[in-house]
C-alpha cells in the first residue's frame, strides 16, 4: 500500500496520524480511500475535479502535473505540499 | 543521461544568436511595436492607497479630440470567485481581473482605475486627466503587524483565512496559515544545550527589469485578437486574456517581443486586456500602453515585505536538534504571496530533524505581490543563514564547519516532507573552502573603516513543467528550431546547442526563433529556472528522431540498410566502404522522401533542486553606515552547465539582484500608503560602480533525469547574497542587522543603538 504523509493542519480530522498506508492505483483513489477512514479530509484537498487550488500533490519526490489522476505504486509515498507560484513547482 | 566526456557543442561558449540583433539596436521590444492605425493608451491610476470609488464621470475625457475610447472597470466582464489554472499556477480571476481595472475599490496608490485610448500619447495622457473620479478615501493598511491585528479591517469582505481548506468564520488580512511539521520540536528543543532565537524583517523590493511593460492589441473585426507584449510566457499571456474578457483562446494570438528583463514580474498580465478592451471600443484600431517606470514601480508586481521568526536549538557539537519558524509575508492586495515558497526554502539545506515552520499570506494597502527570482527565497535565507552565523559564533564553529555537519543530502527528508533526490550542496561548501576567496585572510583595516567575512547558503526547488519545440531541416543543412519559451537569459543558443549536440550538427548551422501562441505547441512561461531544462530537453528529442530519419535517407543514398550506417563528424558511413556528407543528404530530402519537420511537446519531470554558497568581503564605513562589496565569490551546483558563460552570467546577475536587496532596496511609503520612491534615483539599485567582479564557480553535479545532466540555475543566486552581507557586516562591526536592507541610514541606527548600549 502507498503511504501518505498527512499534513499537520489534517491530522487532527485524520485521528492525530501523521502517515497512512493507503490502497489506491492514483491519488484520487488514495484520497478516497482516506475519506472512508477519515470523513470530511477529502474536502479538505480536493476542490470539484481536482485538487485544492495551492496545493500540490508530490509523488516519489516528483510534483504531480496530473494531480488526482497521478498514478501511484504499491510502494510510493505521497505528500501534499503547499504550491509555488511564478512558473514554479510545489 | 548522456556520456559527459564526449560532447562536442555542450560545455563550449559560442556567440548568442541574438546577439548581433540585440548591440546593433535592432532587436525589437514591447514599446518597440507599431502597427498600422495604432492608438495610444493611457491609464489613470488612483492617488489614494484605499479608497471606495464612488463615481467615475469620463465624459470630458470622452470628448476630447482625438480621444477614441475609455474604459473603467465596469468594462470588463463581470467575474465569478472562479479559481483558475491559467499556466502560472491557480488564479482567482475576479482579483486578477480587479487588479487589472479596480472595481468598486482602490486597494493600492497606482490601482488603474480608467484608461483611454487616443490618436497620439499627449491626448491619452490629457484625457486621463480629466477622468472624474469621486472617492471616499479610507484608513490604509501598509504592514503586516497591522493587517494581522485583531481588529484590523479587512481589505476584503470575502477574503477568510484558508487553513489547508479550512476556512475562517469572518473576513481577515490572512489570507492563509499553512504548517509544515516533521518530527518532534519540543523534544528537538528539549535535547539542545544551545538555542537561537531571532526576529527579521525585511521590504518590498521590485524585480527592477529595465524595460516597462509594453503591449499593443488589435481587436479584428473578426473577432480575433492580435497580442503583441513583452512576457515570461505568451501561452500564460493567452490564457489570462482569455479568462478575464471571456475569449477562446482559439481568438487570441499573442506574439512575444524580446524582453528587456523579467524576473517573475512578467509573468501575469496588467495592460494585455485594457488595451484589447480599448481597441474594440475604438473601432479595432491597434491601441498601444507603455508603461512609464512610476507605473511599473507603483502597479505592478513586485515581492513581499516580511516578517521571519527564526529558533533554532543545537548540542555543543554543533548538530542542529530543532528549529521553529513563524513567517508572514505580505501579498499585497490580492492574496497570493511567495510566503508558501519562503516556507520550503528557509530550512532546505539542513538535515534537522525536528522542524515547524508556520507561513502566512497577509493582505495589505501595496500592490499585489508577484513572483520575483526564487520567490520568497531571499527573505528566508537572510533570516534562516543570520540566525544560523549567530549560532555558529556560540558554539566557536566555522561557518562552514556548522553547514557542513548538518548539510542535506541525498536522501535528507525536506521538512515540507518530500526526500532530496541526488543534490550537490555539500559540494558548493566544498568548492568554498577550496577557493582562494576563502582560503586567503581578509585584511582587516583599522579606524572608521572596517571590514568582514560572510558566508550564506540557499536552495530553490527550480521547475520542469511543459515545453514544445518544432524542426524543420533546410536543404543547405541548416536547422529552423521554433520554440515557444521567451528567451531572458540566452536560452536560444542554450536550447540550440542541445539540439545540435544531439542531432551532431555544429550549433551555429541551427536557427531557433521564439514564436507566437499560433505557431508552436504550449509552453510554460520562462520561470523557475525551467527553460534550458525543459525545453532543451524537448530539443534533444527532437534531435534524435532528426538523426534517425537522416541515417534512414542516408541509408537509401547508400543502398544499404539504416543500421549499417553511423553519423560522425558530419558523414553519414557505410562502414569503411562508403561515405556521404550531412550536406548532400539533406540537399537531397526531396529525393528520399521529401521534408524532414519534427515537433515534440513534453511535460517534463525530474528538474532536480538547486543549491549555492557565497562567501562575500565587505567594508563597514561607521561613520556613514554605508557598506561597499570588497569582494564576491558565489558558488553552484549547477548540473551540467550547458554554455557556461550564460551560466556565469545567471550567477552574476541574482548575486547583483541579491546584493541590491541586501542594501538598499526597498519601497518607501507615507503614511497615506503614497509611493515615494517610484523612480530609479530615489528606488536604489546596484549600478556597476557598486559591484565588483562577481567570481561565479561551476560546481557541475550533473542532475541524473536529463540527457545532459541539466539543472536549473538561474534563481537559486539570488536567495543566498542578504544573509552573506549581513553576516559579513556582524563581522565588520559586531552588529547584528535585523531588517533589510541594510542600507546607510538603518546601519547607522543599528551601529549607534549598539555604541549607546555598550556604553551603558
Amino acid at each position: 500500500m502507498a503511504i501518505v504523509f498527512i499534513p499537520p493542519l489534517l491530522r487532527e480530522r485524520a485521528g492525530g496520524l501523521r502517515q497512512i498506508e493507503l490502497e489506491g492505483a492514483t491519488v484520487g483513489a488514495l484520497i478516497d480511500s482516506f475519506e472512508a477512514r477519515f470523513p470530511g479530509v477529502r474536502a479538505r484537498l480536493v476542490e470539484g475535479s481536482r485538487m485544492m487550488p495551492g496545493l500540490g500533490v508530490v509523488v516519489d519526490g516528483e510534483v504531480q502535473p496530473d494531480g488526482l489522476r497521478a498514478a501511484v505504486t504499491q510502494a510510493s509515498e505521497v505528500h501534499f505540499v503547499h504550491a509555488v507560484r511564478g512558473g514554479c513547482p510545489p | 543521461m548522456s556520456d559527459q566526456t564526449a560532447f562536442k557543442v555542450i560545455g563550449t561558449r559560442p556567440v548568442r544568436h541574438d546577439g548581433v540583433d540585440k548591440v546593433t539596436g535592432r532587436a525589437l521590444y514591447g514599446a518597440d511595436v507599431r502597427m498600422n492605425g495604432q492608438i495610444y493608451g493611457a491609464m489613470l491610476r488612483s492617488p489614494h492607497a484605499h479608497a471606495r470609488i464612488l463615481s467615475i464621470d469620463t465624459s470630458f475625457a470622452e470628448a476630447l479630440p482625438g480621444v477614441k475610447s475609455v474604459v473603467t472597470g465596469a468594462d470588463l466582464p463581470a467575474m465569478a470567485d472562479k479559481i483558475a489554472d491559467t499556466g502560472e499556477g491557480a488564479v482567482n480571476l475576479r482579483h486578477l481581473s480587479s487588479n487589472i481595472l479596480a472595481g468598486s475599490t482602490a486597494l493600492y496608490w497606482g490601482h488603474a482605475i480608467a484608461a483611454v485610448a487616443a490618436t497620439t500619447q499627449t491626448i491619452a495622457d490629457q484625457a486621463a486627466a480629466l477622468i472624474r473620479v469621486e472617492y471616499e478615501v479610507l484608513p490604509p493598511i501598509l504592514d503586516l503587524a497591522a493587517a494581522m491585528a485583531p481588529d484590523a479591517a479587512a481589505l476584503h469582505a470575502d477574503v477568510v483565512t484558508n487553513e489547508l481548506g479550512e476556512k475562517g468564520k469572518a473576513p481577515s488580512n490572512v489570507a492563509e496559515h499553512f504548517r509544515h511539521e516533521k518530527g518532534d520540536v519540543a523534544a528537538g528543543f528539549a535535547a539542545a544545550e544551545v538555542v537561537i532565537e531571532r526576529e527579521y524583517k525585511t521590504g518590498t523590493v521590485h524585480q527592477g527589469y529595465i524595460e516597462p511593460h509594453s503591449a499593443t492589441v488589435q481587436w479584428n473585426a473578426d473577432g480575433q485578437l492580435i497580442v503583441y507584449c513583452s512576457t515570461q510566457g505568451s501561452f500564460g499571456v493567452r490564457s489570462e486574456i482569455s479568462e478575464i474578457l471571456g475569449l477562446p483562446i482559439s481568438h487570441i494570438k499573442v506574439i512575444p517581443t524580446e524582453i528587456g528583463g523579467g524576473f517573475g514580474g512578467k509573468l501575469n498580465v496588467y495592460l494585455e486586456p485594457v488595451a484589447a478592451l480599448l481597441s474594440r471600443k475604438a473601432g479595432g484600431r491597434a491601441v498601444k500602453i507603455t508603461m512609464s517606470r512610476i507605473d511599473v514601480l507603483a502597479a505592478t508586481g513586485p515581492t513581499s515585505a516580511s516578517i521571519i521568526k527564526v529558533k533554532y536549538g543545537a548540542t555543543r557539537d554543533g548538530r542542529l536538534t530543532a528549529a521553529q519558524v513563524w513567517m508572514a509575508y505580505e501579498a499585497g492586495a490580492f492574496p497570493g504571496s511567495p510566503v508558501g515558497a519562503g516556507s520550503g526554502v528557509i530550512l532546505a539545506p539542513y538535515d534537522i530533524p525536528n522542524v515547524v515552520i508556520d507561513g502566512y499570506d497577509v493582505l495589505c494597502n501595496k500592490p499585489k505581490s508577484n513572483a520575483y527570482r526564487a520567490p520568497g527565497g531571499t527573505n528566508a535565507a537572510y533570516a534562516a543563514e543570520s540566525a544560523l552565523d549567530e549560532l555558529a559564533r556560540a558554539l566557536n564553529m566555522g561557518p562552514i564547519e556548522i553547514r557542513l555537519k548538518n548539510a542535506a543530502k541525498e536522501g535528507t527528508r525536506r521538512a515540507d516532507g518530500p526526500v532530496f533526490p541526488r543534490i550537490g550542496f555539500v559540494e558548493t561548501l566544498e568548492a568554498v573552502m577550496r577557493h582562494p576567496h576563502y582560503t586567503s585572510a581578509l585584511e582587516r583595516s583599522s579606524g572608521p573603516l572596517r571590514r568582514g567575512r560572510g558566508i550564506a547558503s540557499g536552495f530553490w526547488f527550480n521547475f520542469g513543467g511543459t515545453s514544445s519545440a518544432s524542426a524543420t531541416v533546410n536543404p543547405d543543412g541548416t536547422v529552423s528550431l521554433t520554440e515557444g519559451s521567451t528567451d531572458i537569459g540566452g536560452s536560444r543558443t542554450s536550447i540550440a546547442m542541445q539540439f545540435a549536440e544531439s542531432l551532431g550538427i555544429p550549433v551555429d548551422q541551427v536557427k531557433p526563433q521564439v514564436v507566437d501562441t499560433d505557431s508552436v505547441g504550449y509552453n510554460d512561461a520562462t520561470g523557475g529556472s525551467r527553460t534550458t531544462f525543459a525545453t532543451g530537453w524537448v530539443v534533444y528529442e527532437i534531435g534524435q528522431k532528426i538523426r534517425t530519419e537522416l541515417i534512414a535517407r542516408a541509408a537509401k543514398m547508400l543502398e544499404t540498410e539504416p543500421g549499417q550506417v553511423s553519423f560522425e563528424n558530419g558523414v553519414f558511413s557505410n562502414g569503411a566502404m562508403k561515405n556521404i556528407p550531412y550536406a548532400q543528404v539533406t540537399a537531397d530530402l526531396d529525393k528520399t522522401g521529401g521534408p524532414i519537420v519534427v515537433s515534440h511537446s513534453m511535460r517534463t519531470r525530474g528538474e532536480g533542486t538547486a543549491f549555492a554558497t557565497h562567501i562575500v568581503d565587505v567594508e563597514v564605513d561607521i561613520e556613514t553606515g554605508k557598506v561597499d562589496i570588497l569582494r564576491y565569490t558565489a558558488t553552484q551546483d549547477v548540473g551540467h552547465a550547458i554554455h557556461p558563460s550564460y551560466v556565469e552570467g545567471q550567477i552574476q546577475g541574482g548575486v547583483a539582484q541579491g546584493i541590491g536587496w541586501a542594501l538598499n532596496e526597498e519601497y518607501i511609503y507615507d503614511k497615506n500608503g503614497k509611493l515615494l520612491n517610484a523612480g530609479f534615483l530615489d528606488y536604489r539599485m546596484p549600478t556597476t560602480l557598486d559591484l565588483p567582479m562577481i567570481d561565479a564557480v561551476l560546481v557541475e553535479v550533473p542532475n541524473p533525469k536529463h540527457p545532459y545532466g541539466v539543472r536549473g540555475v538561474g534563481e537559486v543566486p539570488i536567495v543566498p547574497p542578504a544573509g552573506a552581507i549581513a553576516n559579513a557586516i556582524f563581522d565588520a562591526t559586531g552588529v547584528r542587522m535585523m531588517e533589510l536592507p541594510m542600507s546607510p541610514a538603518r546601519n547607522l541606527a543599528a551601529l549607534e543603538a549598539a555604541a549607546i548600549a555598550a556604553a551603558v
